[in-house]
């Protein structure tokens, strides 16, 4: 078992940073929230955070990945969300496997 | 069964034996021995679900996460065990950084010696969100113990951040549920990190079966989950559009802060909700 002295550094370094991004969030002045068009923003951020995050692969890795995520989305809409991961799992590894 | 199932109009035995003995003492004794003492917090908010249903309601939750995170947890362990990592540091920095997006960003800008500059920056701008995250879910933590706060901040991932806000839109989000999202996660991740170390051996690349899929449709699922909020479409349309536009021109994780920025910018722009003017 080694611990790199550089390593150790980068690791630090990188939480250091972690911790930055997630403690940054708690100094945001509650007043900031009072305003409609604030509140509004701050309400859209879960959506709009996850489309950001799932959207290059979704929208610019293939066509079996935007396929399977249509199919996903509508799971989504009805079914609870171990069968929605279910659903976009097969289809995803099916339509793949199609696509070769 | 039916209502007017026979069984049910039997006359039931008379259960008195295990009531006898509380007979004659107040009720607060029965539920609150006085030597136990330690549950402060549970007392001062009676109607809540007591702390060991919420993390147990919290671990549940985060179990898919939990569940398709081990293949890659193992593919993280061995792609470190590779740049010449030891199961050690593999198991530091999953345990102090506990960001995979990061940490997978992090191994492909290895060298030796490790720049921590380098390091450290990319891992900065990889969990930018986080800034976003944290201040959303923040204030849904007004019940949190300050420590408690600080505490759950420190463990916001994608998943759990996301499960703690979908709880929110329901009901008060406790700490008890939170640290069981985050909990089970985490030692999830660190053990399974460091056992990809150990082993070190190839896996298979966890697309090829569909897994990698999992957290797409997690995160598919639950952005339906916000469907009700107002300027949803435009919102996740724009999100969408921003980030791929990104990725096509700056490939890497600068995409989930630009579509973020631009999806939560359409949401503030749209016009503020009726209630409000009043």
């Amino acid at each position: 078992m080694s611990l790199d002295p550089a390593t150790l550094a980068a690791i630090l370094a990188m939480a250091a940073a972690t911790i930055f991004t997630r403690l940054a969030g708690l100094v945001m002045p509650a007043s900031a929230l009072r305003h409609p068009r604030a509140r509004a923003a701050f309400e859209a951020v879960p959506a709009a955070v996850l489309a950001a995050l799932i959207a290059p692969t979704v929208l610019a890795t293939g066509w079996p990945e935007t396929v399977a995520a249509l199919l996903t989305a509508l799971a989504a809409l009805r079914l609870p969300l171990l069968a929605v991961v279910a659903v976009g799992v097969v289809a995803a590894a099916l339509l793949r496997a199609v696509a070769g | 069964m039916g209502i007017g199932c026979a069984a049910h109009r039997k006359p039931q035995p008379a259960r008195t034996g295990r009531r006898r003995r509380t007979e004659g003492f107040p009720v607060i004794f029965i539920q609150d021995p006085p030597v136990g003492g330690g549950y402060t917090a549970a007392m001062i908010a009676p109607p809540e679900p007591s702390p060991w249903h919420e993390a147990r309601a919290g671990a549940v939750a985060i179990l898919p996460a939990a569940v398709a995170v081990v293949p890659f947890a193992l593919l993280l362990g061995a792609l470190a065990a590779e740049k010449g990592l030891s199961p050690l540091e593999v198991a530091l920095m999953s345990a102090l950084v506990f960001a995979g997006s990061s940490q997978f960003v992090a191994l492909d800008l290895w060298t030796t010696p490790a720049a921590w500059v380098t390091l450290g920056s990319a891992a900065l701008l990889v969990n930018l969100r986080h800034i976003l995250m944290g201040a959303s879910i923040a204030p849904k933590m007004a019940g949190f113990h300050p420590i408690a706060r600080v505490l759950a901040l420190l463990l916001l991932a994608d998943e759990i951040w996301a499960m703690a806000e979908r709880r929110a839109a329901a009901r008060p989000l406790t700490a008890a549920y939170f640290f069981g999202l985050g909990g089970l996660l985490y030692v999830n991740w660190v053990l399974f990190t460091t056992a990809g170390a150990v082993v070190g051996a190839r896996f298979g690349d966890p697309a090829a079966y569909g897994f990698d899929f999992a957290f797409t449709a997690i995160f598919i699922g639950l952005i339906a989950g916000f469907r009700h909020t107002r300027g949803f479409l435009p919102t996740v349309a724009a999100a969408a559009l921003a980030a791929v536009a990104t990725q096509a021109v700056l490939p890497g994780p600068v995409s989930i802060a630009v579509g973020a920025a631009a999806g939560v910018a359409v949401a503030a722009i749209l016009p503020p909700r009726r209630e409000a003017a009043a």
